[in-house]
């Protein structure tokens, strides 16, 4: 198998096209809900472009709505992309030997499919050459398609009927995403773990829900690592 | 204009989130319990994203086999368990949702 620049490149475009789908209401609504609130839709490209990740992007548009205060707003929004932390922090050691620029532009681009996607592929070929061309492939093509599904609601007015509850898709695409990642008992556990603690989670403030069940999530994680570690090890 | 003020802290601050550990590979490599944590990123963001649309709609929470988007999500789940194709998911989810939606369960919209 080659693992050309073009080569990688492509092969991060196939892995990620099953994912368009679910990104595609995601976007038409990021974009419909920024002028429906009466932000002009060269803003609300603007905000796509510049901010790059959906979920913070409809907090954002749903807190002007309400006129609340604008540190409330960043900090929210902030907190909700909080979660690119630990995406980074993941990234970090496959990046390694790529210049400043090359790692600009892996932040820029950074979004959970194009980490998920990625994180899988590269857990599985650990030293496969050329990831960055694969990452790329992942990346700059759910750039394209945020961009362009984001114009369309923004400029086009483009709705999809909510009867066809294809926000649905989104949810789909993260558990086709998530999967993939509990490969072992440990990541069983935190999986669950997290999922389980999403749910309680609800009622904090500020979205902080996400980074505390996911916080506990690696924790339960952890454990059940040295509570294997520790039978592996036993006489 | 205060709204492009917001947008563009947010898209400063998210871009310095996106970028942090990138250019500290050395240290995220240096500390064990921390190369260890990394493992479960993954594992753990994901399902805490998913799990909430599932079961939250509407500001309640509806645990119940009445709950088509819960339904749907099992089968989508199953189904990525077993084939790890994720167009099958996708297409698994969508459809068991309408069949539930049409069989007159909640979670339309």
């Amino acid at each position: 198998m080659s693992s050309s620049p073009r080569s990688q490149f492509l092969s991060g475009l196939r892995a990620v096209l099953p994912m368009v789908p679910g990104m595609i209401p995601f976007a038409t609504v990021s974009g419909i809900a920024a002028v429906e609130i009466g932000m002009s839709p060269s803003l609300a490209m603007g905000m796509s472009v510049l901010i790059f990740a959906g979920a913070s992007q409809l907090a954002v548009v749903q807190l002007v709505a309400q006129a609340a205060p604008l540190a409330v707003i960043v900090l929210t929004a902030l907190i909700i992309n909080l979660r690119f932390t630990m995406y980074s922090a993941s990234l970090a050691l496959y990046f390694r030997a790529l210049s400043l620029r090359w790692k600009s532009l892996v932040a820029y681009l950074l979004t959970d499919p194009a980490y998920g996607v990625s994180i899988a592929r590269f857990r599985q070929f650990p030293s496969m050459a050329n990831r960055q061309w694969f990452y790329l492939g992942v990346a700059a093509s759910t750039w394209i398609v945020w961009q362009s599904f984001t114009a369309a609601g923004a400029f086009l007015g483009a709705r999809v009927p909510e009867s066809w509850s294809l926000d649905f898709a989104v949810a789909l695409m993260f558990i086709a995403l998530a999967l993939p990642a509990l490969y072992d008992r440990a990541t069983l556990a935190a999986g669950l773990a997290a999922a389980l603690a999403s749910i309680l989670v609800i009622p904090l403030p500020l979205n902080l829900g996400l980074i505390v069940a996911a916080g506990s999530g690696i924790v339960i994680g952890l454990l059940v690592d040295q509570w294997q570690e520790g039978r592996a090890g036993a006489p | 204009m205060t709204v492009l003020a917001i947008v563009v802290a947010v898209g400063i601050g998210t871009f310095l989130m996106r970028l942090s550990f990138l250019p500290l590979a050395e240290h995220t490599g240096k500390i064990p319990a921390l190369k260890r944590a990394l493992r479960f990123v993954p594992a753990a963001v994901l399902p805490a994203i998913v799990m909430p649309s599932l079961l939250y709609q509407d500001g309640t929470l509806h645990l119940s086999l009445g709950n088509a988007r819960l339904m749907a999500g099992l089968v989508a789940i199953v189904v990525a368990r077993l084939t790890g194709n994720a167009l099958l998911t996708l297409a698994s989810g969508m459809i068991s949702l309408w069949f539930l939606q049409a069989m007159g369960l909640a979670g339309a919209h």
